[in-house]
């Protein structure tokens, strides 16, 4: 079993593979001196395409596709995302490039800073802005966390294209129903106590969301304080964060093949961001978030400071058991037994922004 | 017609086709100018500007050695024979 692992960082995207003895080859930068805040692997086609967001700092951002596994990178000519001209805004940052449902195998969304979904039904070559969401009375009260104001989440639904849910920092999560000509904030039980009334309709910090693999109504929410569970596609959410050492952090995944079983990577606090008792440790609930255990079985055993970011784990596609997750001090770490032991895949890299990988 | 030279750096000339300095025509406004580049390189354009047709912050577009931004940025009317200098500014780590 091969795999192929896109890491985006703040300097650059590197590939890791495999090989059948377990030892990783890695490669890049591609796009070196920009930061690469999305990556996808559109496993849907025959040689998987593989996106890179990329965002310069003096160049301004852009997408990146190739269908060579990473052999070679092409760039449309004209901006592939591009904000049209009535809303006065221009694109800053590719956040989340995710393929859509088997059943629109053309289909791409991508959500961006500033908080916009776009879509694309040409494999990604072009999008255009969702303009109901943009247009959404809620907009204008959307904060902006400390990473800017995006969409950081997508979520298709794998069975219902009319079904589709984006997360962001400061503004919660919205649901479309209807193949997203209309939007609703859905946020109830996700406490936002950052505001005065801490239970709105909207305005929640949520960091991350995660859709289950086997049942897609339920969903999974990494918030800025508090982890939940949805049942019910985010109509309502419950608290699961019983069990953890702490409420906060930023990735939440599930598992690509077993129901119930899903990752997240806890920090102290907001205010002590670093992993509680400064132990670099993945915590996993293989139950849904009725409890959690620390799994450390080859990861660092000194203290460990830095934080995952958001983005910066993930499950393998087409190859259950893979667990990823890479951390702002640039070491990247993986699992091909559910998360019972790691092993380190590369170190020293730029931070770690994002990570996708595939079974070849 | 009288003609200008737009000077790219090397991190830019890939996408003008390996191209240091392009032959423009002059007398018409900086921003003029850009959007001819635009029709003949639009990778290029959108790299020095936005979707809203704005300078990138860390973009500087020089004309005859003056950075636009102090004389009347795009609206900058480029004489025969300038040349357009396009550089990064300092910035990053």
């Amino acid at each position: 079993m091969r795999t192929l692992l896109a890491i985006g960082t703040g300097k650059g995207l590197f590939l890791a593979r495999d090989d059948d003895r377990g030892s990783w080859e890695v490669t890049g930068p591609h796009f070196p001196m920009t930061g690469i805040y999305a990556v996808a692997i559109d496993a849907r086609r025959g040689t998987p395409r593989l996106f890179a967001g990329i965002t310069s700092s003096h160049f301004g951002p852009s997408i990146a596709i190739s269908d060579d596994l990473g052999a070679s990178w092409r760039e449309p000519q004209q901006a592939p995302v591009a904000f049209p001209e009535r809303t006065g805004r221009a694109l800053e940052r590719v956040w989340q490039i995710e393929p859509g449902p088997a059943e629109q195998p053309e289909r791409v969304y991508v959500g961006s800073q500033p908080a916009a979904l776009f879509v694309s039904d040409d494999g990604g070559e072009t999008f255009r802005m969702v303009e109901s969401l943009w247009d959404h009375p809620h907009r204008e009260h959307w904060g902006a966390g400390f990473g800017g104001q995006a969409i950081h989440t997508v979520l298709p639904h794998p069975a219902d294209p009319d079904s589709l849910l984006v997360a962001m920092s400061t503004g919660g999560v919205y649901r479309s129903l209807d193949g997203g000509a209309t939007w609703s904030a859905s946020n109830t039980g996700i406490k936002a106590y950052f505001l005065p009334d801490p239970w709105p309709e909207y305005g929640q910090c949520v960091h991350k969301v995660a859709r289950d693999a086997a049942d897609p109504d339920r969903l999974y929410a990494q918030n800025h304080f508090g982890v939940y569970r949805s049942d019910n596609g985010g109509e309502s959410w419950q608290s699961i964060a019983d069990g953890l050492p702490s409420d906060f952090g930023f990735p939440i995944v599930a598992h690509s093949g077993r129901p119930g079983v899903i990752y997240n990577f806890p920090l102290q606090a907001d205010g002590e961001r670093f992993p509680p008792g400064k132990r670099c440790a993945v915590y996993r609930s293989v139950d849904a978030g009725k409890s959690w255990e620390a799994l450390t079985a080859g990861l660092p055993t000194e203290a460990f400071y830095p934080s995952v970011l958001r983005d910066a784990m993930c499950a393998r596609a087409g190859g259950p058991g893979g667990v990823y997750f890479g951390s702002r001090s640039g070491e990247v770490y993986g699992s091909h037994d559910d998360g019972d032991s790691w092993f380190p895949i590369a170190t020293h890299l730029p931070d770690v922004l994002t990570l996708r990988a595939v079974q070849l | 017609m009288s003609r200008a030279t737009v000077i790219l750096p090397g991190v830019l000339r890939g996408e003008a086709d390996g191209a240091s300095r392009l032959d423009v025509p002059a007398g018409g406004t900086l921003g003029a100018i850009l959007d001819e580049v635009g029709e003949r390189w639009p990778r290029l354009e959108r790299r020095i500007r936005d979707e809203r047709g704005e300078l990138r912050r860390y973009v500087n577009v020089y004309v005859n050695g003056e950075e636009c931004r102090s004389l009347s940025g795009q609206s900058t009317t480029v004489p025969a024979g300038a040349e357009i200098q396009v550089l990064p500014s300092v910035a990053g780590g």
